[in-house]
């Protein structure tokens, strides 16, 4: 199935910003965290489809994950 | 010793007071709002000579605590009706602080049709007749003052909108670079202009000083509370980096950025206007990605945004105004924005209730949605030169939505909402409801824990835990409003257990006291509880936490969600 992973701040340096991948289904959050290279602990907003989404949530065709490290304003 | 400046500008005479003993624990907004409600009829006429305007440095400002330099300014709020703090960075919390000035209150009203200036230094304040000044702008004041007194000269100013006493107007002042901090919502520039004081001059040369009543202890807790700071990736990475702007990006992922006047929560041209670009441009075009609004700031989330010659364009530049011009009026020229802000800094508009006001004009057609030049032209030849229609602009987005005769009018007690849609980010709508100062984000920031995952996770579609979550923030920040600290060691706070501790034994050790976490609490709900007391006084009852009726009806996509809290559930916020 094909989902679209968006990259945010810092995540972006030498990744990407947005890129589509063709996963097999069931596919966990988790799994294209990892794949990423990105640290659980440097995480910190993972929207799946604009909601907050667990690293065990699996993802399903034409989905958008978005993920930040985490950051702050105001 | 420290001592309160008391200044009538209608006899033009100032005092100097011992500081009543149940003043002496209190600092900043704590101190500001128990003097309004104190001295301030609440039915009073915000621009009459029986409103003060008041500025309190905080508790641990002056100090070499990090992020200490905060200064609140208070009085009754032309904008809102309600008693109002609003604070600043630059150089005055730590100028006042050395001078041993514990407030300064600027009551009554001249006779005379003319403005004054105030100059303050070691020997106390006085008054005099400024004419050369009165009808300029802010950087024009800022320049001429440290002209004729000096290039350290604090500034505390307003500009031809404060002069005009329109309730959109703020008070500027000058940080570290000569640019300028605001004392952004609620219209105290027309306070101000209503003293008829155009500006204020601080010289703190052989200023005494603060003095800390344990040394040592003050030194080993500074330094703990600035590693946490460091420490913390939003203050120590993530603010440093991308500045406020980086919640361009967050809240359109999360479906809560509030566009075209907060019809919905996603913005297409969100990418050229993010914090991401802005860096990027920033980097490119040779300016500053970090900065710091007063001397002692270690998170610098501020920054110098120049143009493609590498010309200052703006500094200050944060994500509530880029996202106000930006999404919630459709324009997506970041330079364009940039430029508005200075317009805004230097006539003396706050710039989010200038960029909500903006996002009605444009609903109510007097320019079109994403017309950036237009915004610029209204701002520097109406609103700036007191125009008919500039005079309606530099009202407020309320003021322009009565006028107009709109109902799509994002406003709570009159003062425009701010970056983060209650519909989507609920939490925060308890926040805007609730607050005793009308419309604000900053007074119980519930979108750290619903969308930025700090302090914790509650789920921002849904309205379990959000009051709870809201009451406690607000507690807590009448509580950091009053040490002199800027706002952002909340992430910090919230998240490391050793930074409130420090914190508190940083005011512990400056004063001698033996504070708890129980005491500070205890002060953040006096200080909310004192000024929902004067805001009732003034006329105002429960049915005024409401958000506008549009919030229940119009469902906002992507998540088609509305504002669904029942009164009963909203008014419990005050059961504490």
């Amino acid at each position: 199935m094909r989902i679209t992973v968006k990259l945010f701040a810092t995540f972006r340096t030498d990744r990407f910003k947005i890129e589509e991948r063709e996963v097999p289904s069931g596919t966990e959050v988790g799994h294209i965290v990892r794949e990423l290279g990105i640290a659980e602990s440097e995480l910190g907003i993972v929207l799946v489809n604009a909601r907050h989404a667990a690293l065990d949530q699996q993802l399903r065709e034409g989905d958008i994950l978005s993920l930040f490290p985490l950051v702050g304003g105001g | 010793m420290d001592k309160i400046f008391r200044v009538n500008m209608t006899d033009l005479t100032v005092k100097c007071e011992e500081v009543p003993p149940e003043w002496l624990g209190l600092g900043g907004r704590g101190l500001t709002s128990t003097i309004v409600a104190a001295e301030v009829p609440p039915t009073c006429h915000p621009l009459g000579p029986n409103n003060k305007l008041v500025f309190a440095p905080g508790l641990l400002s002056g100090t070499p605590a990090a992020q200490s330099g905060r200064m609140s300014c208070g009085a009754k709020s032309p904008l809102t009706g309600t008693i109002k703090e609003s604070n600043s960075g630059g150089t005055s919390a730590q100028q006042f602080a050395r001078l041993g000035i514990k407030a300064l209150i600027i009551e009554g009203k001249p006779g005379k049709d003319c403005f004054y200036n105030l100059h303050i230094n070691k020997d106390g304040v006085t008054i005099a007749e400024e004419t050369e000044l009165a009808g300029k702008g802010n950087f024009a004041v800022i320049q001429k003052v440290t002209e004729r007194l000096g290039k350290k000269t604090g500034v505390i100013t307003i500009g031809e909108a404060g002069e005009m006493r329109m309730a959109a107007a703020n008070i500027s002042v000058k940080d570290p670079d000569h640019k300028i901090r605001s004392h952004g919502r609620g219209g105290l520039g027309a306070v101000m202009g209503a003293k008829q004081v155009k500006f204020i001059s601080i010289d703190d040369t052989d200023a005494p000083g603060v003095s800390i009543a344990d040394p040592e202890k003050f030194k080993q807790a500074a330094r703990t509370f600035a590693k946490t700071m460091l420490e913390h990736p939003v203050s120590g990475e993530g603010l440093p980096t991308y500045g406020t702007n980086v919640l361009v990006n967050v809240l359109n992922e999360a479906g809560g950025l509030p566009t075209k006047n907060f019809r919905y929560g996603q913005f297409e041209g969100h990418d050229k206007i993010s914090g991401e670009t802005m860096h990027d441009t920033i980097d490119a075009r040779g300016g500053k990605t970090k900065h710091g609004c007063h001397s002692g700031c270690i998170i610098q989330c501020s920054q110098v945004y120049v143009d493609d010659k590498g010309q200052y364009l703006t500094s200050g530049f944060e994500y509530e105004t880029i996202w106000g011009l930006g999404a919630n009026c459709c324009i997506d020229v970041l330079d364009d924005i940039a430029k508005a802000d200075n317009i805004m800094d230097d006539i003396g508009v706050d710039s989010i209730e200038t960029a909500v006001m903006f996002g009605v004009a444009m609903e109510a057609g007097i320019l079109p949605f994403g017309d950036g030049k237009g915004v610029i032209r209204l701002l520097r030849d109406e609103i700036g030169k007191g125009t008919p229609l500039g005079r309606i602009l530099g009202g407020g987005a309320a003021e322009v939505g009565r006028v107009y005769g709109q109902t799509r009018v994002p406003v709570v007690k009159g003062q425009g909402i701010p970056a983060y849609d209650p519909r989507s980010v609920k939490g925060i709508g308890i926040t805007y409801a609730t607050s005793t100062m009308g419309a604000d984000h900053t007074a119980g920031y519930a979108v750290a824990t619903n969308i930025l995952g700090v302090g914790g996770a509650v789920d921002p579609l849904k309205k379990d835990g959000q009051v709870e979550l809201s009451r406690n923030l607000q507690i807590a920040t009448a509580a950091i409003d009053s040490t002199g600290m800027c706002l952002f060691i909340a992430f910090p706070a919230l998240d490391v257990p050793e930074c409130l501790p420090a914190l508190i034994d940083l005011i512990n050790a400056r004063f001698g006291a033996s504070l708890t976490g129980d005491d500070v609490t205890g002060l953040g709900k006096t200080i909310l509880k004192t000024e929902h007391a004067f805001n009732l006084a003034a006329g105002f009852t429960n049915k005024h936490d409401r958000l506008p009726e549009f919030f229940s009806s119009d469902p906002l996509p992507p998540h088609n969600v509305v504002w669904d809290f029942s009164e009963e559930e909203i008014d419990s916020f005050w059961d504490f």
